[in-house]
């Protein structure tokens, strides 16, 4: 009796449902990662404490009220940006980015922080206007967003400056920018294309195209993009069954733990396989919309939004790039890449969402 | 507040919210379907084509190494080439006892001590699943030998490979440079520029001179072949490819016949020679000498070579045209003239009387001349044909340092010429603020002083010596120096001229240009200091002598060539440009040790214009005619850097 109300008392604050999906998928993804790391128990072992550390998280954020997490947007951003300049300025320098910043004990990606301090940041400031938005408003939306995103691309890491660029363009589109503007912005991008590749160098061009359509450079980018698609279609309907993938244990696939290690998945698991993953992920971002639009205060309202529309950007730009649709660009796929930093971010962002989520009566009535 | 705005209206807000929420839902549901779609396609359509691939055989990716570009003189002689040749590559990883099956290879084909280091060094500094030469250029009986026998030794492979081959060996090597094989610092590199897959079937990239600076038009574009392989590795049918690209041949704009006659007349000494034409910037000659042979370089130098050259006393590896570093001396004078008179310090008739020394105001210190007692009444036209010391002490003192370093910065002192190959200095061209940075020390008037006849501080690179003769031949207007005049494309054929481009530009009165000309006419006529370099040269000649001091001669000591030590001697400086009227060519000469300008360097630098301007060869070795002032005498004073004579 009493321990059951303990129990109860733990997970308050921890959506059923929401928590299932990531559980599940997350061990499917210790499988995978087990498998593509080539049986390595170290590897999987490392990726559980990952884990573990990442839940622990979670169940913090779950904890925060929301009104609490709107009041530490602010320092949180600033923080974020010090030490993204921090970085820029005395950076360690790894395969040749910029990206950590060496306290001694700890190293700390700022980049990381900025995933959620963005999102954060602007629903923020949406919720703070008290009149109707006008167009100023989203234009001190956009420096807030450019800011960090200008710093990070110039580490150089486009990946993570592509989709905090995402997940704040997220918060500014459900905040009511204008119809009228996206299209325009639209037309005039798409007008202007011509006269920028005209602009080019034809070595500029050459790389931009390689970025497109990286067959063309089969010794380089492509090299991933061949075997990917080589491991993936060779799985078939259901696939050559878990540790039984030859492309993945024959070293002939890249980065198979982290960014590519959907093509394993993919490979010993087959088309079967493939679209349940989907079907999880489809499930984590339903759940995410519903809290979303359940949601109470303009803040909440934008932060889940984003949250979940950015963790879809991530599947969906891992997949798309692992299977050949979009360009490589380096993004880990959510909750089965093998990487502590990633995992700790997005489950901290899950917590924010079940927080939203079983904070509402309190939020009502504040 | 502004009273047009008004509050928020929350629900309508989240209607909206609801709506654009509703719309990206949407636009999730059409990505994952794409997805799908594309698993489908790639899953159970091509499922076929990717099993096999998969499955029976496994493709691998073969680079097709482009052929180098070549380089050639103006002429179209070959400066660099390539050529087939075979050799035995080693894979260390896949033998078992690499010693034994080295001794075995031996007793087929000859392996040499030399060979054998080398393939030592080189096995200790790649990775062990990398192929190492063993031998090179196995003739074609020893290449038929090992064939037929290839098969008692797996992980040894004959191999056809390309080859860099340069036939002029030691002329001009600092200038065409050479390639080497890629180290760990190369991959780096490439790597930053996002060049590494373009060079995964290459072993070689450009390391010093052209070859490393031209390294992008060079080296071509890989090629690639999609082959098949079996369980051993053997490709068994090739899927798709495409060729390389091979890389551009370069036309320099220098002359190999100029630059043999300019490396000959050097003979065993030491220096630089530049030579350019003055109204484009092309570079015509490119000597640092002594010189080394390129093709040691080529597929790794051995130990004993590289000693030999690395720690020579000559130091022949130095590139001495870019990076080594002399006191202009003498050589400065006639811009130091060109500053006077544009400045209006010293518009004509001025003149002084030259009693052998100069003093600063209020100081009792004697700045002395070259030649005890002075050359009596001399004008500025005169005073650089004898290179009277006393007239440019005075008008460096008029001018102030700052006003001169930033007159003379037009022509090139102090800077980088910016010619198109890697590794220049720039010299140094002395000012108070450098000082004040550099020593934490105010400057003195004296330094200034000194500074007038290109003593001190003042620091100079032949190259850049040659540069601002040429500015001064073309008037002022600075054309960037380059060795390379045209690109050629290896598949169209296109020859793509390097354009002309003007660095820098200032506008000198003609009346003054005409001085300072006259003046360095003279230096070669009867009566100046190179007066044996003018004689019957047909053409005139426009020059100026220099001296540079290795070591300090202390007071009251006189400077003795014979009892110096020959690496002690004073570095001989030239500069000169002809015809003087429409210069053609421009150049700088620097003899180390040489002693005297005119002298040691003079006859080195008409040699290269006979051959540019009359296409005259040098004779063999005439008796040397006695300089009019053959021995340079001098009275020292304490401070080592006002030494100076001419």
């Amino acid at each position: 009796m009493m321990t059951s109300r303990l129990l109860q008392g733990l997970f308050k604050h921890i959506d059923a449902f929401l928590m299932s999906c990531l559980l599940f998928t997350m061990l499917v993804g210790l499988f995978v990662l087990y498998s593509a790391s080539g049986q390595n128990m170290e590897r999987a072992s490392a990726q559980l404490i990952n884990i573990a550390v990442a839940l622990v998280m979670m169940w913090l954020a779950a904890n925060i009220q929301p009104h609490h997490l709107e009041r530490i947007a602010v320092p949180a951003y600033v923080l974020g940006v010090a030490l993204l300049i921090g970085v820029a300025l005395f950076g360690h320098i790894s395969h040749g980015a910029q990206r950590w910043l060496n306290f001694g004990v700890i190293k700390i990606q700022p980049s990381e922080i900025m995933r959620i301090a963005v999102p954060m940041m602007l629903a923020w400031f949406f919720a703070k206007r008290e009149t109707s938005l006008r167009v100023t408003d989203f234009a001190i939306a956009a420096l807030i967003l450019f800011i960090p995103v200008a710093l990070i691309a110039k580490q150089p890491d486009l990946g993570t400056a592509l989709l905090i660029s995402a997940s704040g363009f997220f918060v500014i589109f459900l905040a009511g920018l204008s119809w009228r503007f996206l299209i325009g912005s639209a037309v005039i991008t798409g007008a202007l294309m011509p006269i920028f590749w005209s602009m080019l160098h034809d070595y500029q061009r050459r790389r931009i195209e390689i970025l497109i359509d990286p067959t063309q450079d089969p010794l380089g980018a492509g090299y991933h993009t061949i075997q990917a698609s080589i491991a993936l279609g060779s799985g078939g309907i259901t696939g050559k069954g878990w540790l039984n993938g030859t492309q993945s244990q024959l070293d002939f696939l890249p980065e198979r733990t982290t960014d590519f290690i959907f093509a394993v998945f993919g490979e010993e698991f087959g088309m079967v396989g493939s679209l349940i993953l989907l079907v999880l992920f489809s499930l984590i971002i339903a759940r995410g919309l519903v809290i979303a639009t359940q949601a109470k205060s303009t803040f909440t309202r934008l932060l889940a939004g984003s949250i979940t529309l950015t963790f879809f950007t991530y599947a969906f730009v891992n997949m798309g790039m692992v299977s050949g649709i979009l360009p490589v660009v380096g993004v880990p796929l959510p909750l089965i890449s093998y990487g502590g930093t990633s995992m700790v971010t997005l489950l901290l962002s899950f917590g924010i969402l079940m927080s939203i989520q079983t904070h509402k009566k309190l939020v009502a009535t504040a | 507040m502004n009273s047009s705005r008004e509050l928020r209206n929350h629900q309508n807000e989240q209607h909206n919210f609801k709506l654009r929420l509703s719309i990206l839902g949407l636009l999730v549901l059409i990505a994952f379907s794409l997805l799908a779609i594309r698993f489908y396609y790639l899953q159970i359509n091509r499922y076929d084509h990717y099993q096999t691939l998969a499955e029976n055989n496994r493709i691998a990716i073969v680079p097709i190494t482009p052929n180098r570009g070549l380089i050639m003189d103006r002429n179209g002689v070959v400066l660099a080439h390539n050529f087939v040749v075979y050799t035995i590559e080693v894979t260390p990883s896949k033998i078992k006892d690499l010693d034994s099956t080295i001794a075995e290879i031996s007793q087929l084909v000859e392996v040499s001590p030399s060979d054998l280091k080398r393939f030592k060094k080189q096995e200790t500094e790649s990775h062990s699943f990398e192929s190492v030469p063993l031998r090179t250029h196995l003739n074609e009986v020893e290449a038929a030998k090992f064939a037929v026998n290839r098969y008692r030794f797996p992980g040894v492979e004959l191999k056809s490979r390309l080859f860099r081959h340069y036939p002029l060996g030691k002329q001009g090597a600092h200038m065409v440079g050479y390639i080497g094989r890629i180290n760990d610092k190369d991959l780096t590199k490439l790597a930053e520029t996002d060049a590494l897959s373009n060079y995964k079937g290459s072993d070689h990239i450009g390391k010093s001179g052209i070859e490393q600076s031209y390294e992008a038009q060079l080296h071509g574009t890989t090629g690639f072949q999609q082959v098949e392989i079996n369980a051993d590795g053997k490709a068994v049918r090739v899927l798709s490819s495409m060729a390389p690209t091979s890389g551009s041949n370069l036309i320099l704009s220098a002359d190999s016949k100029l630059q043999e006659i300019a490396e000959t007349a050097f003979g065993e000494r030491r220096g630089a020679l530049v030579a350019i034409k003055p109204s484009t910037g092309e570079t015509l000659a490119f000597v640092s000498m002594p010189t080394f042979d390129s093709n040691l370089f080529v597929d790794g130098i051995d130990v004993e070579n590289w000693m030999l050259l690395n720690d020579s006393l000559d130091r022949p590896l130095i590139n001495r045209p870019l990076r080594g570093i002399y006191p202009p001396g003498s050589t400065f004078k006639p811009f130091a003239a060109l500053a006077g008179l544009e400045n209006g310090k010293r518009k004509p008739p001025f003149s002084i009387s030259d009693a052998g020394y100069f003093t600063l105001p209020n100081s009792r210190h004697r700045y002395r001349d070259w030649k005890p007692g002075g050359h009596g009444n001399v004008d500025m036209r005169r005073a650089i044909t004898v290179s009277c010391d006393t007239f440019f002490y005075g008008l460096a003192m008029e001018l102030g340092i700052e006003r001169l370093a930033g007159f003379v910065r037009h022509f090139g002192f102090g800077q980088k010429s910016g010619i198109d190959i890697a590794g220049e200095v720039g010299g140094l061209m002395p000012t108070p603020e450098w000082k004040k940075r550099r020593f934490k020390q105010p400057w003195y008037m004296g330094e200034t002083v000194i500074v007038g006849i290109g003593q001190g501080y003042t620091l100079v690179t032949p190259m850049q010596l040659a540069q601002a003769t040429a500015i001064l031949a073309n008037k002022g207007v600075a054309m960037r120096p380059r060795l390379v005049s045209a690109i050629v494309d290896a598949k169209t054929g296109v020859a793509k001229t390097t354009p002309a481009i003007v660095s820098d530009k200032i506008s000198l009165g003609d009346n003054n240009l005409e001085i300072v000309k006259l003046g360095m006419i003279d230096v070669t006529l009867p009566g100046g200091t190179a007066a044996s370099v003018g004689a019957n040269a047909g053409y005139s000649i426009a020059a100026k002598t220099g001296t540079a001091q290795v070591i300090g001669i202390k007071q009251n000591e006189k400077y003795n060539a014979d009892l110096i030590d020959a690496r002690h001697r004073d570095h001989a400086l030239f500069i000169a440009y002809a015809p003087a009227e429409d210069p053609k060519i421009a150049l700088a000469v620097i003899v180390e040790n040489g002693g005297h300008g005119g002298s040691a360097a003079g006859p080195i630098a008409r040699k290269v214009m006979d051959y540019y301007l009359l296409g005259k060869l040098p004779a063999v070795e005439l008796a040397q005619t006695p300089e009019t002032e053959a021995t340079p005498t001098r009275l020292a004073t304490n401070a080592p850097e006002e030494e100076h004579d001419d």
